[in-house]
């Protein structure tokens, strides 16, 4: 493998940590809200995701310069033409990591409660246009010969095909954030997660066939590996819904990561050779090829990478490994966030 | 006509986002080896007032930090959105710097902060009080990459040019990493960040004295913070007199513009204290200077020689084509000598304040309780406005000698900065009052007093409480 698509592969593997790492957090946003019956609750939730929320969110902040380390033509060409859309995540991240932070910090559950909306409401703009904005790239944006922008910043991401990009990775991370709640938490709080994360189980089941099919007949080339990951992503899924069904949601969080690794697998696979597809003109996609940074600096970056990545992904689980105990109302009231 | 607006909001818009991160940084990167420091204190001694500074100032930390992170996730976001003739241009060189970042800085800082935050209770101590210090290094390795970025759009090291497609090429990765103008800019800011929270530390605990409550834990702050504070500055204008040398050698139209010499004077040029400037003119009309202080500063000798803007200005056109090479001198010229005063005011202070609470004395004045606590927001701005001389003096340039400012834009509507302008004022105006009011409340409340259980401590057994 060249050094490009072993980038077009590192972008891909640092985004699919993205959405399975934060991915949790965004649905753990959105439920504490809607899912704590009260103050105690509520931060009993957060906690669980406290210590690690911020490092999944690293994910993100990678996953971004490694495009622009790696293929700053990609870069360059995208990040102009979604203006509106990622000043909508800027905020959303903005107020989201604040509220989280903050919630905490004085006592009086209205202060709280306000936080706690911010939170949800962050969350779930944010794993929504996540989803819209890479099921957006697939699709393609207008971009002419000369590899310039024309279209309308907001509308150009917005198709039936990315808002249902959105909408899965949506339920997916609602889905994802009760298992883990189940996963994590003791109480009358794990037993709500266990059967709600059954419910979104469905529905982002659903969603995923759905994206999955549309995504292989529409966006791929119909070959073997397009099929495959399609395939596996619904499967993910089912063993998800199947394990959540039997309270097992030790299994359903780890079918969660497959089915989410060939959710970003079958759209990097229908995008390749291409980059960022034109939608006016085939010739003018930007390609892997054409987008990439020189060798020497493909070269440097590689081996940042493979000291680096190992590295992260060896202390992160060792942090998961250190926080593994169930969090309890009364854990969360001692915590940093009580 | 529309290209000069758009170029003149997007640069209104990275110049305010970014040193609205700066308001954090310096912060983050001066008190986290502070509380570090405390923490390995408390750890090796098991003194319980180590423990409740470290709690103190540990909050006060996590407060700053969470706000520094945020911002700095925009920043990264706006190279592309704002910058993106410069992202393509320069992506190649400057993405492996940032890449490191992200990879090597980031993940350290974020992980080991949650498992020191959360980690009291489930780690060893000595495992514990690891976890800061590594939370540390993660905060001054960013510092560093970032500084190697920026250091190398002043002066760019380390590439070839492509012939085909004209844009730099990596070649030498050690020369971006250490080049001396990045290790120099590094020294200094990092000094920066410890002149801030040093007059930081002291201020908090001038407020705590002046109402004599927590005296010996503040009485120690106090003592400590002068101590790094006096260090610190010392090293930053040692460290900032060897920066001039180097920007001098590398960038003579900025310190031309820093020092507002139109001609070129030597040996032994003037030093300007004050001037009146006129850009248009291309000459000061009225200045107040010291004699051979310019030379001495510049080039570390008598004799040196340094060269005014005007010759600057005709040598760039030579190269360069017709244009305006030249800074906004008022701007450099004030900028450079706010940074110095506020920077090092706050040393200053504290030498008077050493002195006024030598042998344990707690003095009456109001006065000198006042200045000690307001003095708090002068490294700041010393900080900003170095930042503003540094950025602001390049100009007209984004890569020095390479790609100008202007040529540098994202070409979209202005209309989206008519947006995103107000937003971000709006959404970092707020929560600069509300992080601004919560730093305020946690140190109004003071660290922690004896038998209160902590946040992430195992509930201490009380004493039985006497009605
Ligand atoms: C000399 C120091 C310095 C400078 C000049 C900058 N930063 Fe910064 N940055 C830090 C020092 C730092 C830090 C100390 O590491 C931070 C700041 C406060 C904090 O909490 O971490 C941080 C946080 C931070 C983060 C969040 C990291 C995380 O999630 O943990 C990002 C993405 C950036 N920065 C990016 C930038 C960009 C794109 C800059 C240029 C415009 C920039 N920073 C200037
Ligand atoms: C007499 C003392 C000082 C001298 C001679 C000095 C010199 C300089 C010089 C020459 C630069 C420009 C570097 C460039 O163009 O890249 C600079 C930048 C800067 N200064 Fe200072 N400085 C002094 C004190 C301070 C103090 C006390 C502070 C803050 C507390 C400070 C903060 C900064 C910052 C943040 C920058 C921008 C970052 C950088 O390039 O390092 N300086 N200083
Ligand atoms: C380490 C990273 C950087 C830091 C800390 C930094 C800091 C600053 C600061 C403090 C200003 C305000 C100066 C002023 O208003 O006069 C500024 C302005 C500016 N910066 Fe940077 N900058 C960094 C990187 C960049 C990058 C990567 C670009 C690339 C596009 C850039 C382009 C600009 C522009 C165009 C301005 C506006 C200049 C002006 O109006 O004077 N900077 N920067």
């Amino acid at each position: 493998m060249a050094l490009p698509e072993l980038w077009f592969v590192i972008v891909a593997v640092l985004w699919t940590g993205f959405f399975f790492l934060e991915g949790f957090d965004f649905g753990v946003g959105m439920l504490a809200r809607t899912l704590g019956s009260d103050e105690g609750e509520r931060a009993q939730m957060l906690t669980a995701i406290g210590p690690v929320w911020d490092a999944d969110e690293v994910w993100l902040v990678t996953g971004g310069i490694a495009i622009f380390a790696a293929f700053p033509a990609w870069y360059a060409a995208l990040f102009p033409a979604a203006y509106l859309p990622l000043l909508l995540v800027i905020v959303a991240i903005v107020v989201r990591a604040v509220a989280i932070e903050y919630r905490s910090k004085r006592p009086g559950s209205a202060w709280r409660e306000r936080w706690d909306t911010a939170v949800a409401v962050a969350s779930l703009l944010l794993a929504f246009l996540f989803g819209v904005f890479w099921a957006g790239i697939v699709h393609g944006i207008p971009i002419d010969a000369s590899g310039q922008f024309v279209g309308r910043s907001l509308l150009s991401f917005i198709n039936p095909y990315s808002v249902l990009g959105g909408l899965t990775l949506l339920t997916f991370s609602l889905a994802h954030g009760a298992t883990f709640l189940a996963l994590k938490t003791a109480g009358p709080v794990q037993r709500k997660n266990e059967m709600w994360a059954t419910r979104f189980d469905f529905v982002a089941g659903a969603l995923m066939t759905a994206f999955a099919a549309w995504t292989y007949w529409s966006y791929s080339r119909g070959d073997a590996i397009a099929l495959a990951v399609g395939i596996l992503a619904v499967l993910g899924m089912l063993v998800a819904l199947v394990a959540n069904l039997r309270t097992r949601p030790l299994l359903a969080f780890w079918a969660h990561g497959v089915a989410i690794a060939a959710f970003v697998a079958s759209m990097f696979v229908a995008l390749y050779p291409n980059v960022l597809p034109s939608t006016l003109d085939p010739t003018a996609s930007l390609t892997v090829e054409g987008a990439a940074a020189s060798p020497y600096s493909l070269g440097v970056i590689t081996v940042v990478a493979a000291v680096g990545l190992p590295m992260v992904i060896a202390y992160q689980a060792w942090s998961f490994w250190v926080f593994r105990k169930r969090i309890t109302v009364e854990d969360a009231r001692r915590s940093h966030y009580g | 006509m529309d290209d000069g607006l758009l170029v003149d909001l997007s640069r209104l818009q990275f110049a305010t986002t970014t040193l609205y991160h700066y308001l954090f940084v310096p912060l983050t990167l001066g008190l986290a080896p502070y509380v570090a420091l405390l923490e390995t204190l408390h750890w090796r001694t098991g003194k319980d007032s180590y423990r409740r500074l470290a709690r103190f100032f540990g909050s006060l930390l996590v407060i700053n930090f969470a706000m520094g992170i945020v911002t700095g996730i925009v920043q990264e976001f706006q190279f592309g959105m704002n910058w993106s003739v410069f992202s393509r241009f320069v992506g190649d060189v400057f993405g492996a710097p940032l890449a490191m970042e992200g990879l090597l800085a980031f993940f350290l800082e974020s992980t080991f902060l949650g498992l020191w935050l959360f980690g009291r209770d489930r780690l060893p101590r000595g495992v514990h009080v690891a976890c800061i210090w590594i939370f540390t290094l993660g905060t001054w390795l960013s510092a560093y990459f970032i500084i190697v970025a920026n250091s190398w759009m002043q002066h760019p090291v380390g590439y070839a040019m492509d012939p085909l497609t004209g844009y730099p090429v990596l070649n030498d990765i050690g020369a971006v990493l250490f080049q001396p103008f990045a290790l120099w800019a590094y020294a200094h800011t990092v000094l920066g960040g410890l002149v801030a929270a040093s007059v930081f530390v002291f201020a908090v605990a001038a407020y705590h004295l002046k109402r004599r409550q927590h005296v010996p834990e503040m009485r120690w702050a106090w003592r400590t913070a002068i101590a790094m504070g006096l260090i610190a500055a010392m090293g930053q204008t040692i460290v900032g007199d060897v920066l001039g040398v180097v920007v001098t050698d590398v960038q003579p139209m900025k310190i031309a513009a820093g020092e507002a010499l139109w001609e070129t004077e030597g040996p032994c040029a003037s030093l300007g204290i004050v001037a009146i400037i006129d850009q248009e003119a291309r000459e000061n009309t009225w200045e107040l200077s010291v004699p051979c202080l310019l030379s001495i500063v510049a080039t570390n000798s008598v004799d040196g020689v340094v060269v005014g803007a005007n010759e600057l200005q005709a040598q760039y056109e030579e190269r360069f084509g017709p244009g305006d090479y030249t800074p906004n001198v008022w701007i450099a010229f004030y900028a450079f000598r706010l940074m110095m005063g506020f920077g090092l005011i706050g040393a200053a202070w504290m030498l008077v304040a050493w002195w006024r609470t030598r042998k344990g004395r707690l003095p009456e004045g109001r006065v000198f309780w006042a200045i000690s606590i307001w003095i708090v927001f002068t490294p700041w701005l010393g900080n900003m406005f170095g930042w503003i001389f540094t950025e602001n003096a390049r100009q007209p340039w984004v890569v020095y000698d390479m790609l100008l400012t202007r040529d540098a834009v994202s070409q979209i509507s202005p209309t989206f900065l008519f947006i995103s302008l107000p937003v971000f004022f709006l959404l970092y105006g707020a929560f600069a009052i509300v992080e601004f009011l919560l730093l305020k409340r946690y140190v109004i409340k003071g660290p922690p007093t004896d038998d209160e259980p902590m946040a992430g401590e195992p509930a201490q057994p009380r004493p039985a409480q006497v009605a």
